[in-house]
């Protein structure tokens, strides 16, 4: 077996028994939250989220760089795999925010600047998996995915400072999710940090096999038509 | 308790999602083998050929 | 220097080439006077929140007139085939970069100042005396919007789809120099000092540098046949 899938498979169950630990802390190790209820619990996995979320687009930044620095196609790959995720972990987050906001604060949506900031972060990486989709050809591809991802990781910080500086001139009705943290809700966020790190990892680890799958197949079909 | 509906339905969103991402992949994955070793096949037959 | 010659002489071509056929530009002050004809319709006379809104009307026009003009230049080049004349002349790709941002510069400005004269009209606000102002967020905000803007036209001149995907991709991208145009123009619109705004006139100066910098860098991945 070849060493990747060495990798995943460890990886695969690594991850399983993480995140069945976080489970059970989030679960039953933490106590009630006061104020919130256990509808605050969905802290546990919606933070982690969004910092892997962050992550993600980070690699996607860095694949990008190193593809237009070595040309070579894997650094596209490792962009677009992480992209895909970054975009399911992001969507993940508006969505259990969203509920979240909707039992704490009887609101659907916030204009916080955080959950701000993301929406246009996933917006950004969705227009990357929708500019893939529209170009065939793979160098071409590549190359304006790198840029694409490179603008996009720049622009980030500046639209959270935007929409927090706008923000603080109009006073919240909600305020930030400041809570008291008690050390067994610590500890427990620190292990779903930890589960869903490897998570990331393990399904950025498959994507990319699978990417490479793909580009053999290409190869080799391109190296078919050639001998035809 | 309301809330834990809200939590639940948060929960079930997340592994969802993220179990289908898995299953997808898995499935290209084995379809994107196959093909491979179809077009080795294919390729390897040619070259014998020539 | 002869590196700047080269820019100015692409630029130079571009508003040459508008001042005879006069394609561009018309088309853009049409639609940006749309928009403002349009949204006026949304509103009542002499409504509460005019002021907070007005500005926002007056960006949202120029964000589309401009991305109407950025991918239309560069679909010239493209259907004409003078892309490739471009690419071929012995000067580096940035320099094309840095060219037709300033001609797209040019014909953004011309077109935001028609409408904001057009659009002091409609909305009975004096312009005059908040001239320099204006002449100030026109100034820091468009060079950053037209520098992506630019880059992002020639991302999508030649994918399919690129109508729609020019937008979906920069609207994100150029969400910052929106809050703070229209943060600066609104307190210009109630006859504030600029002082006040400092922040966000900050904020688009480091917004342009940043990204012209990027541009530069990345134009020339992205330039192609």
């Amino acid at each position: 077996m070849k060493k990747i899938d060495i990798a995943v498979f460890v990886l695969g169950i690594l991850t399983f028994l993480a995140i069945s630990l976080s489970l059970y802390m989030a679960f039953i190790y933490t106590p009630l939250e006061k104020t919130m209820g256990a509808v605050q619990k969905i802290f546990y996995f919606h933070l982690p989220l969004a910092w892997i979320g962050f992550l993600a687009f980070f690699i996607v930044f860095l694949g990008g760089v190193l593809y237009l620095i070595t040309g070579s196609i894997k650094w596209d790959n490792l962009a677009y795999s992480s992209a895909e995720i970054g975009v399911i972990f992001s969507t993940l987050v508006l969505v259990t925010g969203s509920i979240w906001a909707k039992r704490a604060w009887n609101t659907w949506w916030t204009w916080d600047p955080r959950l701000t900031t993301m929406l246009i972060l996933w917006m950004i990486y969705v227009g990357y998996l929708m500019m893939r989709n529209a170009i065939d050809n793979v160098e071409r591809r590549a190359k304006i995915s790198a840029v694409i991802g490179i603008a996009g990781f720049v622009d980030v910080p500046i639209v959270f400072m935007a929409i927090r500086w706008w923000r603080t001139m109009h006073p919240l009705l909600i305020t930030s999710k400041g809570m008291g943290l008690a050390p067994s809700m610590l500890t427990t966020l620190f292990v779903s940090l930890a589960s869903f790190t490897l998570l990331y990892l393990y399904l950025l680890l498959i994507r990319v096999r699978l990417g490479l799958a793909v580009n053999t197949a290409e190869e080799i079909k391109i190296r078919l038509s050639d001998k035809l | 308790m309301k809330s834990l509906w809200y939590l639940f339905s948060a929960y079930t969103i997340i592994w969802f999602l993220i179990w289908s991402y898995t299953m997808w992949i898995g499935r290209k994955q084995t379809h994107l083998f196959r093909e491979i070793e179809r077009l080795k096949t294919l390729l390897s037959k040619h070259d014998l050929s020539e | 220097m002869r590196y700047l010659k080269k820019v100015l002489a692409i630029t130079v071509k571009d508003l040459l080439l508008e001042a005879h056929t006069k394609e561009l530009t018309p088309a853009m002050l049409v639609f940006s006077l749309i928009v403002i004809v349009i949204f006026n319709f949304s509103f009542e006379p002499g409504m509460q929140n005019a002021d907070i809104i007005t500005p926002g009307i007056l960006w949202i026009a120029f964000v589309f007139a401009g991305m109407l003009g950025f991918a239309r230049s560069f679909a010239k080049e493209h259907e004409q085939e003078s892309i490739r004349g471009l690419m071929l002349a012995p000067v580096d790709h940035s320099a094309i970069y840095l060219g037709k941002t300033l001609s797209n510069l040019v014909f953004l400005f011309c077109v935001e100042i028609i409408s904001v004269l057009v659009f002091g009209i409609f909305f009975n606000i004096n312009i005059f005396p908040i001239i320099p102002g204006l002449a100030v967020v026109l100034g820091l905000a468009t060079p950053g919007f037209v520098a992506v803007g630019t880059l992002y036209a020639a991302m999508a001149a030649n994918i399919r789809l690129r109508e729609i995907l020019l937008p979906v991709l920069l609207f994100p991208i150029i969400v910052p120099v929106l809050i703070a145009a229209v943060k600066i123009t609104g307190s210009v619109f109630k006859g504030q000092p600029l002082s006040d705004v400092s922040g966000w006139l900050n904020l688009l100066v480091a917004y342009n540098g940043i990204f012209i910098v990027v541009g530069v860098l990345t134009f020339e991945y992205v330039i192609e046949e």
